[in-house]
């Protein structure tokens, strides 16, 4: 609103899109992702609310801006069922199955069984090649392992939400988010 | 005071705060990271809130309905 003071986390949607752009060049950047995923958990376990997703969550801002401020979403409402408790819970499910899938990669690198691949997968399906963003560093292969495996899963979360937004409300996203779901969850059982 | 006022369906809520960030008259505020709470007091039922809401969680109806 045009008469509500501004805030510095009002303008962390360009952080969103910094965190791709840096990711694109060296992997390893993808690691600042694990603020958002830490953060708003930090602010519903201590804190008892959802501080993070209403005030300071980058891509909800830049799905806002976008979908809005730009133009680019259809504001028609979204179906029924992709804001019901099953399909939250279910996708929060899946996403913390494939969050599990990606850590264990991670693992088979560290311990040696498996190999270093320089390429992101969109969708969890698509295999992206991402070679130009890693050439080797001071850290163990893992590490920018695990940078190519969350760094796939930052950029399909966001691919979904941005389809979300063309098609239905800008922040659709924001109603089967996994944070979302969990952070809503904890505050729950916290007020209960 | 004014005819309408928003009401919020906290079962269908996710408490993402769009509506509050919307709200011109700064009515509506997140209750402990549940749900969205309105004040009636406050509200004059412009509908912002339940236009940005992605859940479909808030209709804006008649007062004293």
């Amino acid at each position: 609103m045009a008469n509500k003071k501004k805030h510095w986390y009002n303008y962390l949607w360009i952080w969103s899109i910094i965190y791709f752009a840096l990711g694109f060049f060296n992997i390893l950047f993808a690691w600042l992702g694990m603020i958002d995923f830490i953060l708003p958990l930090i602010f519903a376990i201590v804190g008892g609310n959802k501080w993070f997703c209403n005030n300071m969550c980058g891509r909800g801002q830049l799905f806002w801006v976008l979908g809005r401020n730009v133009g680019c979403s259809r504001k028609k409402p979204a179906p029924k069922w992709l804001s019901s408790k099953w399909f939250r819970y279910g996708f929060l499910v899946f996403f913390l199955t494939m969050f599990g899938t990606m850590v264990f990669q991670t693992y088979l690198v560290f311990s040696g069984a498996g190999t270093l691949r320089k390429a992101i997968k969109l969708f969890w399906t698509f295999k992206v090649p991402w070679q130009w963003a890693y050439s080797g560093s001071a850290f163990p292969d893992w590490v920018a392992q695990f940078g190519f495996g969350f760094y796939s899963l930052m950029l399909t979360s966001t691919l979904i939400g941005l389809i979300v937004m063309v098609l239905y409300k800008e922040r659709t996203w924001c109603t089967f988010c996994p944070m979302g779901t969990m952070t809503q969850g904890i505050c729950k059982i916290k007020d209960r | 005071m004014a005819k309408r006022l928003a009401n919020v369906d906290t079962s269908r809520c996710v408490a993402c705060g769009v509506c509050r960030l919307q709200c011109p008259k700064e009515a509506i505020t997140i209750y402990k990271g549940c749900y969205a709470m309105v004040d009636s007091e406050k509200c004059v039922g412009c509908g912002l809130c339940a236009k940005a809401c992605p859940a479909g969680a808030i209709n804006v109806m008649e007062r004293g309905q």
